[in-house]
């Protein structure tokens, strides 16, 4: 592509400095691949785990679902990989809490916070913004080393004699500060902490460089207002992580000096396993606050990128503007903002002060206003256009039905008088499971199969891709919805099973036509985990920009190397939404094309910029 | 044996749909689909978006009536009937939006997939649309939360004076509970003072212990129509009281008491004949994890009339009653305290 870069002269002996540092033709296999600072080699790092830490929370979820959906069947058969945790041919009760735990860390921690941002935003923001690698490539490659420390540590507490943390995913005390009233609260809760200490600071380098990438390393005439969604999206789930995650040290911190060295910050007047601890003083409630100060955030931090990703894929694939380009970077403003005083609203019945009920339910239902108008412009981008299926199209549309189902039944939980009878019940469950559990995930798709040919210079398989897209879609759908008729009848959460109240007799169909359910779209992934792995390495060969599309990062080679461009960095002329332009030649002008050489399509504010 | 066949069998399988898909990759390399911008999945995918919609409408709709005799859970308590009310208000808005986005999203995707001869509407933005499409959900909004928090003060707000108190207190995996007998006070207890007999840790040289009446199992009693206040602690870590009839749910603290306050409406009678369970209690259930036997923490309640809850009252003997040892303990430990008190002041004052 034609640049009008006059400064040549001035760019070649930069790039040639540039070019020095980066030109290592020796450097060693481990630096170049293992511990390597290069962006693109670390997202794939972050892919790669998160992927393996996806089938494992899987996996978990579907042995508990297992004693959910046939409470009278024995596991014998899984006892030789869960060994003495199946006693007598049923789950031990307390290691089905473990596992409900785990699946709960796991699936928001490694595979949705690490596994989706640090993916995405280490490969696509240099790249989108024009920038050679992230401001710093070492904090960046500790970053990763951080993550992977805390998966090994966190993996293993999986196997445990006394179990991995059992406390919930929320860990609240007094549970996981006492080994005496749950065996996972003893080494398994140590070394949860230990994990998620090194995961947050994983976490926040990250989140650091990726902020101050995109504030100082935009290409010339990358304005922020001409950042493609994604950034955006990446820039605020960062400052989320860096404002809110330092405050679930502090909770953990707390926790640590609660279980070990004798303080009584979340505990006091306790008698446990026949004896009257000497703790007065503190309130578990404290707990609650500094947790859900993080937990709030954190799901925000789980569905942003999720939100730039689909803007992104939506408007390429429908060959249209986004619609309200301006109002879909507002309405993630006012999410972003909103998401540090709304937290509360898990601890409606905490005991807390019913007048913070009041408070944070008015600040709650505000944040469904800017969700809504997300939802409306995704509608108004497929209105009128001219709509390709690819894959990542499917999992788009996917997120933003499954989005919509999630996020309306938040509006019922928001409400404190209604939370009454659905908090902790399966009413939560079924809400977060289609925000997180799939809208989230929906994203992360799109996002994989729709990046993959700039990660390995390949194309993942379309057929496959469909046959993925359409079991998982309907198969979310079956678990989730029926979910939702279990949490109204007030079925508890964390339950091991129900056959002790007379309240919780029926939908044993429902249960176990859940549990088949999930089963089966837990196995429908393995075809994506084929056709990821066969495609790295059989895959049809990428051309540089498949999808047709405007962002910079189509614009460097197909195999990318070092420094993204093997020339000077491209100038940026306009926003990347520039599909369907009337009187343009094609249906798309990539954001480096300046408007001295679209003539015929500039629009009258545009012509003095030619 | 067995596991062998079962994985040699899924080796075979995964060897098929291997061969499937080698066959329908190269199948479509010779049929020339990468030439083109959109292949025929194009419109078969499409054509699926408009089939989920009504099929999937459909099941929902079939599925969501089937499982209403089900998920419907009798109110017993006057706020039940408000919030009852409110849920499904809401539950209407968010169906409105539901199936008209719905709509929007497949139907918008089946009208405008590909075709060569058509080009895309080059429309980025409409400010008065946004504007439109903020304050609509922005009112709604603002109604429900209006309606929400009424129903929250009202329920939220301290109880009446008159109130029957009872103390529900959650151990590792049961429930306690107390009643303040006829001074109405609950005494002080302490978990200093718990062992295997005195499981709450009741201080029985406070006086207005003296008359509490103690139950570790059984049926809690409380009257139709009159405000009764639940008194809820915890002995070890957090439980949470949930009786879905009555609409009440609070968290069980240990070091903190919490309270929920309501009405009862309907005796086990009333609620036998509505249920059709001739065998009707209603059930107090733990809503928040607190170890192995989360699943198992069950109170059962029994709502009288008025004059039978009065019955039943006055033939409970207090706790101090029933256990004169242990009050007798807890005296002598006092006298103890006091002498000891009076010889170190004796002691004080002779060295002074």
């Amino acid at each position: 592509m034609a640049s009008t870069d006059i400064s040549l002269h001035k760019d070649l002996h930069h790039e040639h400095d540039v070019h020095d540092e980066h030109d290592h033709h020796d450097q060693h296999f481990i630096f170049k691949y293992i511990f390597s600072q290069d962006h693109k080699v670390i997202g794939k790092q972050f892919l790669i785990t998160g992927i393996i830490w996806a089938f494992i929370g899987g996996a978990l979820s579907s042995i508990f679902r297992l004693q959910l959906g046939w409470p009278q069947a024995t596991v014998e058969w899984l006892e030789p990989i869960l060994g003495k945790w199946v006693e007598g041919g049923k789950l031990n009760p307390e290691f089905y809490l473990g596992l409900v735990t785990m699946h709960g860390t796991i699936m928001v921690f490694f595979v949705l916070t690490a596994g989706l941002s640090g993916t995405f935003s280490n490969l696509l923001i240099p790249l989108q913004i024009g920038a050679r690698d992230m401001a710093s490539g070492f904090l960046n490659m500790l970053s990763y080393w951080f993550f992977f420390l805390s998966s090994i540590i966190m993996f293993t507490s999986l196997f445990l004699e006394t179990g991995p943390a059992s406390a919930g995913w929320t860990i609240y005390p007094p549970l996981s500060a006492l080994p005496q009233a749950i065996p996972g609260s003893g080494a398994g809760m140590t070394l949860w902490l230990v994990a998620m200490v090194f995961f947050i600071v994983s976490s926040l380098l990250g989140s650091i460089n990726y902020i101050s990438t995109i504030i100082n390393l935009r290409t010339p005439g990358m304005s922020m207002t001409k950042l493609p969604l994604t950034i955006w999206a990446f820039f605020l789930t960062a400052v989320l992580g860096v404002l809110s995650f330092p405050v679930l040290v502090s909770a953990a911190l707390l926790l640590v000096f609660d279980r070990s060295f004798g303080t009584s910050f979340y505990l006091s007047e306790i008698y446990v396993a026949g004896e009257a601890l000497t703790n007065v003083g503190g309130s578990p409630i404290l707990f609650q606050h500094l947790f859900w100060f993080l937990g709030h955030p954190e799901v925000y931090i789980v569905i942003l990128p999720g939100f730039g990703i689909v803007s992104e894929v939506i408007a390429t694939n429908a060959r249209k503007p986004i619609f309200g380009y301006r109002a879909m970077i507002g309405s993630m403003l006012g999410i972003s903002l909103l998401s540090f005083i709304v937290w509360a609203h898990h601890m409606f019945v905490s005991g807390m002060n019913p007048f913070l009920g009041s408070v944070f339910m008015f600040l709650t239902l505000i944040i469904a206003v800017p969700s809504a108008v997300k939802v409306f412009n995704w509608l108004a981008t497929l209105w009128r256009g001219n709509i390709v299926f690819t894959v990542p199209m499917m999992f788009s549309i996917g997120f933003v039905s499954l989005f919509i189902s999630g996020g309306l039944t938040g509006i019922i939980l928001g409400n404190s008088a209604l939370d009454i009878q659905v908090h902790n019940t399966y009413f939560v469950v079924a809400h977060f499971h289609l925000v997180m559990g799939s809208a989230a995930f929906f994203g992360m798709f799109a996002g994989v199969y729709h990046w993959f040919p700039k990660m390995f210079g390949r194309m993942m398989d379309e057929k496959l891709g469909y046959v993925h897209f359409w079991l998982t879609f309907i198969g979310v759908y079956m678990v989730f919805m029926p979910m939702h008729y279990v949490g109204i009848a007030g079925f508890p959460r964390r339950y091991y099973s129900w056959t002790s109240f007379d309240l919780f007799q029926s939908f044993a169909n429902i249960n176990m036509y859940i549990s088949l359910a999930a089963i089966i779209a837990w196995a429908a992934q393995f075809i994506f985990a084929f056709n990821f792995v066969y495609s790295i390495f059989r895959g049809r060969r990428a051309t540089v920009n498949p999808w047709r599309s405007n962002t910079l990062e189509w614009t460097t080679p197909v195999n990318t190397g070092h420094g993204n461009w093997p020339g000077p960095i491209p100038y940026v002329y306009r926003w990347p939404y520039d599909y369907s332009k009337p009187g343009a030649a094609e249906d798309f002008i990539p954001q480096n094309i300046p408007y001295s050489q679209t003539e015929s399509s500039n629009m009258p504010h545009e012509k003095d910029m030619a | 044996m067995i596991t062998i066949a079962i994985l040699l069998a899924l080796g075979l399988l995964g060897v098929i749909l291997f061969l499937l898909f080698r066959i329908q990759s190269l199948n479509s390399i010779f049929r020339g689909s990468f030439n083109k911008r959109v292949s025929a999945s194009n419109r078969i995918n499409a054509i699926l978006f408009l089939v989920f919609l009504v099929v999937g409408g459909g099941a929902f709709f079939w599925s969501f009536s089937d499982a209403m005799k089900d998920f419907v859970v009798p109110v017993a308590s006057v706020h039940a009937v408000w919030i009852e009310s409110m849920f499904w208000t809401t539950m209407v808005v968010i169906g409105i939006v539901f199936v008209v986005t719905h709509i929007l999203l497949f139907y918008y995707s089946y009208r405008y997939q590909y075709q060569d001869d058509k080009k895309a509407y080059y429309y980025p933005h409409n400010n008065k649309l946004e504007i439109i499409w903020t304050m609509i959900p922005a009112i709604v909004m603002a109604l429900l939360v209006f309606s929400g928090w009424k129903a929250w003060t009202k329920i939220t707000n301290p109880a009446p004076k008159d109130a029957v108190v009872v103390e529900i207190v959650g151990k590792q995996f049961n429930w306690l509970y107390r009643y303040p007998g006829k001074d109405n006070v609950l005494g002080v207890a302490k978990h200093t003072l718990i062992d295997a007999t005195n499981e709450l840790g009741i201080d029985f040289t406070d006086p207005k212990a003296m008359d509490d009446i103690f139950f570790s199992s059984g049926d809690i009693h409380i009257p139709k129509g009159k405000p009764v206040l639940f008194r809820i602690r915890s002995r070890d870590v957090t439980h949470d009281v949930y009786q879905p009839n009555f609409r009440i749910q609070m968290h069980a603290v240990p070091g903190m008491p919490t309270r929920f306050w309501f009405v009862p409406t309907k005796t086990n009678a009333e609620m036998a004949q509505e249920t059709g369970n001739a065998d009707f209690k209603y059930e107090i259930v733990c809503n928040q994890i607190c170890g192995r036997g989360h699943f198992a923490m069950r109170a059962t309640l029994v709502v009288d009339e008025p004059e039978d809850y009065q019955a039943w009252l006055a033939e409970q003997k207090s706790f101090a009653e029933s256990n004169p040892d242990l009050v007798a303990k807890a005296k002598a430990n006092q006298l103890q305290l006091v002498s000891a008190k009076e010889e170190a002041k004796s002691v004080k004052e002779a060295a002074l």
